[in-house]
């Protein structure tokens, strides 16, 4: 035998490119993937991530920090994380419900939560629109109370938690179901009343899955537009939400304005996924320790 | 979803029972029942011949007709991107399949006004391609070209993500008996991998045909609301609403909600029967 002849090296130095596989098709698929994925996703974005740096540095710079669309920004970010945070104990309150009682008409409840992703946005928008203009049914009562909800900020947020609620109820769902309930007996046992069990105990088990709907709510949220368009009244500084910055400066054929709106926004959200990627790992690290 | 059957235990709260059922009724009935009642109500507010007119209307018509074609060309083309994904993601080991996953799932964290935004920037009359466009006469924005790519790029993840999971939990010893056994691949796929999947991939098939049907902020970017030519039927209930037609908008809307409805009733209906051959990881 001539080991020598055949080198080792090579085979010891790196991990194959593809693993050898007695199944057909991997030229195939891997080629219908990269060349789709490449013309519906990658060449569009090459596009958004180059256009807005023919304005120059401080032209992207210039363009975001403008009143109107730094408003924007605040106002889509600053009421997404609200609703999204509003969503947490409607959601935590809905979720429960749902996995710890008995009750008639739970499974239609159960499946009406994904009416939100199953109502087209521009219904929604327009419905939503209906209920809460000072004639509408619960607008009608919010403005004897002197409070305005279609077409301010009060709107947009109402639409932003209908639109992220299913979100967070089904990221808890699972994971109440799951939950041991001998941990809680075990906490009662011991003396835990009611409150203690639920924040001490069941809480801190749903912390990761809770944060995972939230955040989902909250992304989701922030690029929101046709559930939001027709409630919000669209004032520049008031009411105008970032999304609709990109169809204004589109129809203004300003395309490195739009990109430059449409990169951050993209940036943004991307970074928040990530970011919350790494709170997940940690809160699920110290919920099993 | 995941939490249907019966529930796991009763709670050691009787009192609160009662109490968190009517909060939670409440909450659903406020938040998300009323505006589908609303659809419906208002459609049918100046009457049913009033209704019926507006769904006969020329333009709705041709909106219909438009969301119909849009769909069936975005929705396919998925399709067999999602089985090609899935099928070289979930049976072979590569290098990079991290990064592959993470670009498949990308347009789901992206506005669906960045996802027109994109086509503008390549093949708007500014955009990379646009001289090239205009030289040749080939229309892609403001037409329906540009509809379906919009489309298709928002609806892009829903039949993978459905399959991929799936398919990694079900491994590939069914398909690599039948290779051994003498099947081609083709047969093999056809025999073996398609009808276990079947059931994920109609789900997944479903959710995109109703996102695609229903889109409205991608397209509304690139179609420029052209009446009874670009005007999809999302783009339609816009149009009339602007004009203050609020029955017409309703009318169009309440179609819309069917098919929301529909999709709903089939899915949930997926989920009670197959709910060992769907994935579990689902969130849209």
């Amino acid at each position: 035998m001539t080991a020598a002849a055949i080198p080792a090296a090579p085979v010891r130095a790196r991990r194959p490119w593809v693993v050898h596989s007695i199944l057909p098709g991997f030229g195939l698929s891997l080629g219908i993937t990269l060349a789709y994925l490449g013309a519906i996703v990658v060449l569009p974005l090459i596009a958004l991530a180059l256009r807005p740096w023919e304005l120059g540095l401080s032209g992207v710079w210039h363009e975001l920090a403008s009143p109107r669309v730094a408003k924007a920004f605040r106002l889509s970010f600053g009421l997404s994380a609200l609703a999204a945070l509003v969503n947490a104990p409607l959601g935590l309150l809905i979720a429960w419900t749902l996995t710890r009682y008995r009750f008639v008409g739970r499974r239609v409840l159960d499946a009406l939560v994904d009416l939100p992703f199953a109502l087209p946005t521009a219904v929604a928008g327009i419905a939503l629109t209906a209920i809460y203009a000072p004639t509408g049914p619960l607008g009608r009562v919010a403005a004897q109370f002197g409070i305005k909800t279609a077409y301010s900020p009060l709107g947009i947020f109402i639409a932003l938690v209908f639109i992220g609620l299913p979100f967070v109820v089904r990221a808890l769902q699972p994971v109440l179901q799951d939950l041991d309930a001998e941990v809680e007996e075990a906490a009662t046992t011991l003396g835990a009343n009611a409150f203690q069990r639920a924040f001490r105990v069941i809480l801190p088990a749903l912390a990761p899955a809770l944060v995972s709907g939230v955040s989902l709510a909250f992304a989701r949220a922030v690029g929101e537009y046709g559930s939001v368009v027709f409630i919000a009244g669209n004032l520049p500084g008031k009411t105008e939400i970032a999304p609709l910055l990109i169809v204004i400066k589109l129809e203004q054929y300003d395309y490195a304005g739009a990109a430059a709106v449409g990169l951050a926004m993209v940036a943004v959200s991307f970074g928040s996924l990530v970011a919350i990627n790494a709170l997940q790992l940690r809160l699920a690290k110290r919920g099993r320790a | 979803m995941t939490a249907v059957g019966t529930p796991a235990r009763e709670t050691r709260l009787p009192g609160a029972a009662p109490l968190l059922v009517l909060a939670s009724a409440l909450v659903m009935a406020a938040l998300v029942l009323l505006p589908l009642l609303v659809v419906f109500g208002d459609a049918f507010a100046k009457g049913v011949p009033k209704y019926l007119a507006a769904i006969a209307d020329p333009d709705a018509v041709s909106a219909v007709k438009l969301t119909l074609l849009v769909a069936a060309i975005a929705v396919p083309l998925n399709a067999v991107f999602g089985v090609a994904a899935a099928w070289c993601i979930a049976k072979f080991d590569f290098r990079g399949k991290g990064a592959l996953l993470t670009l498949i799932d990308l347009p789901f964290s992206m506005s669906p006004v960045v996802s027109g935004l994109v086509w503008v920037l390549l093949f708007g009359a500014q955009g990379w391609f646009g001289d090239w466009l205009i030289e040749h006469d080939v229309k892609i924005i403001f037409a329906t070209t540009g509809l379906v790519l919009a489309t298709i790029l928002v609806t892009f993840p829903f039949v993978a993500r459905e399959l991929i999971p799936l398919m990694q939990d079900q491994g590939s010893d069914e398909e690599a008996a039948a290779l051994t056994l003498g099947a081609s691949g083709f047969t093999t796929f056809v025999r073996i991998t398609l009808p276990n999947i079947r059931w994920a991939l109609l789900y997944g098939v479903l959710l995109c045909n109703a996102r695609a049907m229903g889109e409205f902020g991608a397209v509304s970017v690139v179609s420029g609301h052209i009446r009874g030519l670009t005007t999809t039927l999302p783009l339609h209930v816009e149009v009339l609403y602007n004009d203050y037609d609020f029955v017409g908008a309703f009318a169009a809307a309440s179609l819309l909600a069917s098919l929301g409805l529909v999709t709903l009733v089939l899915k949930t209906g997926l989920e009670w029967r197959h709910s060992g051959e769907l994935s579990a990881n689902r969130r849209h």
